[in-house]
């Protein structure tokens, strides 16, 4: 189970991506899963299909669209650049936007169903009692979609840690810089001999994603019997 | 308070156009299912946006042309069918939702206490029986301390038994709270029981209005009440309790003999009795096994397209309301103005038509 050097920049760059790009996306998927689940406005079917996008396409070409539009030279990567001093391309702060957008759709699917599983007649209640809207997303909707929340964040982490395909168009396999769990395990599995290191690493995997299942599910059920009202 | 209500609104084939205004004490919305109650308690919450509104209350513009106050900001209170409280929350938590929103309601304890469901403060709301969840969300209500409090059927889900729970919760906090209600109905008991005035809705318009003993006497009401359910409401004063069960009561025109009547002596009382188990006689009639038997005076008569007829009475200042068959009307050569002799079954007051208290004269101003 002894990681050797390369083993652990993996892991820890792994890690590190998921938590940020589940920290970013989070609240992102949270108002736009609150948007398709209660309100209607136009254009609303395309919202739907762009956050659903990467989910059907191909993540080798999801990877080489950001690359398009996020390298140095596109444009969304020369104003990023030019006015926050941000590079993604090539670097780990590239994979993390991979990841935001590869485990975007799964967050929104569960928060949004559980969004939609909440009473609007309970929302409507709070609003007689004196509650501006946004009091009754805090007070009453959000309390109420945790659980959701929780289940979303879990999937985008766990997707974020297992990234690959656009991964890998977009940021490349740079080892110690977006060399991630998956790259590392491809990268080893490229040369002879690497595979006993390769199966470090995929225990490694495995570990992560089972553990954050668990934690959720623990999670998960605290808040459930808190919200049941029992 | 005056809550003064004017919209139309049209909901796929469903067209409403009401307008009416609810006093102090207890105006009911009564209708069947359908006639456009809920519609306007909604309106009158800010929870729907009609086609064309003017509510006001006390003045204050909620909704016209130009205007329409969002919900949180109306300072009504709103006991909907199904309490809807928060699952997330203690009871305690649910009581106190509307004052972290600035709500000064002064009496928490005394609300608590009317309502009692002081031992229910740190239960969740999903072990709550219906009938303790319905008066926790009462108390959730008045704790937003409304100038209004509008009630959508709050006893239409629950089953005998809980509702004969409720009812003197309500008698109790009509007499004790002093915040008017809008009460949104569509059982005539209830609406006996309770209310001062009634607004009688039918197809989306109001189709009859008045004080509640007035409405109810109304012959011409009796189609939309419903033939089995419309009867008139007298108000009567307990007498004595005999040993056999049996209570004496003062009404206008005599006394009756009741069974089941459990307000102590001296109260007075509303008595519901159904239009259909009042029995006329043209002499006063002797060897009949009913004890109660009142002179009455023929006010309206009024044949419907049915079989029947609903004939009003006034006996001593009370009216009665009586449903015989249009033959009988024609047999006995009934009309207007004649004098005869109505009879009354000792078991023709439904038990939870009797409401302890609630009409005793109002206290002597200072």
């Amino acid at each position: 189970m002894s990681l050797d050097p390369a083993g652990w920049d993996a892991l820890r760059l792994s890690l590190l991506v998921g938590v940020v790009a589940t920290l970013i996306a989070l609240p992102l998927a949270i108002w736009i899963a609150w948007l398709l689940a209660r309100r209607d406005f136009w254009g609303k079917g395309a919202l739907n299909a762009a956050v659903h996008l990467p989910l059907v396409l191909p993540p080798v070409v999801t990877g080489y669209l950001l690359l398009i539009a996020f390298g140095r030279t596109g444009p969304a990567g020369r104003f990023l650049e030019s006015t926050f001093g941000l590079v993604l391309a090539f670097r780990w702060t590239g994979a993390v936007l991979a990841a935001i957008v590869m485990g975007f759709p799964l967050m929104v699917r569960a928060i949004r169903l559980a969004i939609e599983a909440v009473d609007p007649k309970i929302e409507d209640a709070a609003r007689t009692l004196g509650a501006p809207g946004h009091a009754v997303f805090r007070t009453v909707t959000l309390p109420l979609i945790l659980p959701g929340i929780l289940a979303g964040g879990v999937m985008g982490f766990a997707k974020a840690i297992g990234e690959f395909g656009a991964t890998i168009t977009f940021v490349a396999n740079i080892p110690g810089e977006t060399q991630t769990l998956p790259s590392a395990i491809y990268a080893l599995l490229q040369v002879p001999g690497g595979e006993d290191a390769a199966i470090t690493l995929v225990l490694w995997a495995c570990i992560l994603a089972l553990g954050a299942v668990v934690l959720s599910e623990w999670l998960a059920r605290r808040v459930a019997k808190r919200i049941a009202g029992t | 308070m005056t809550l003064s209500v004017a919209l139309t609104h049209r909901a796929g084939t469903f067209a409403l156009d009401a307008a009416f205004e609810a006093g102090p004490r207890v105006t009911a919305l009564f209708g069947r299912s359908g006639a456009g109650k809920t519609t306007i308690v909604n309106a009158v919450a800010g929870l729907l946006h009609p086609d064309q509104a003017h509510i006001t209350l006390n003045g204050r513009v909620f909704n016209d042309a130009a205007t329409f106050t969002p919900p949180h900001k109306r300072r009504i209170g709103y006991v909907f069918q199904d309490a809807r409280l928060f699952p997330h929350l203690s009871v305690a938590q649910n009581l106190d939702y509307a004052a972290r929103f600035g709500a000064k309601a002064k009496a928490r304890a005394q609300i608590i206490e009317m309502l009692g469901i002081g031992a229910l403060l740190t239960r969740g709301p999903a072990t709550l029986s219906g009938g303790e969840k319905q008066r926790v969300a009462l108390g959730r209500a008045l704790l937003s301390d409304p100038e209004v409090l509008l009630m959508d059927e709050p006893l239409a889900a629950l089953d005998g038994p809980r509702k004969a729970e409720i009812l003197p919760y309500l008698d109790r906090l009509k007499r004790d709270s002093g915040v008017p209600i809008l009460y949104v109905s569509h059982a005539v008991d209830e609406v006996a029981r309770l209310a001062d005035y009634m607004v009688l809705l039918a197809d989306g318009k109001v189709a009859r209005e008045g004080p509640v003993f007035d409405v109810m006497a109304d012959p011409a009401a009796v189609p939309l009440l419903g033939v089995r359910e419309a009867g008139a409401v007298l108000r009567a004063t307990v007498q004595a309790h005999g040993e056999d069960g049996i209570s004496t009561l003062q009404v206008a025109g005599g006394t009756l003999s009741l069974m089941g009547v459990d307000a102590p002596v001296g109260t007075v009382v509303r008595l519901r009795v159904l239009a259909q188990d009042v029995l006329l006689s043209l002499d006063r009639p002797t060897g009949l096994s009913a004890q109660n038997i009142l002179p009455v005076t023929i006010t309206a008569i009024r044949t419907g397209d049915g079989p029947g007829a609903a004939i009003a009475l006034d006996a001593s200042g009370d009216t009665l309301l009586a449903r015989v068959t249009a033959r009988a009307v024609t047999a006995m050569g009934l009309v207007k103005g004649q004098q005869l002799f109505a009879i009354l079954k000792a078991t023709s007051v439904a038990q939870n038509a009797i409401s302890g208290g609630v009409m005793s004269a109002p206290a002597p101003a200072p």
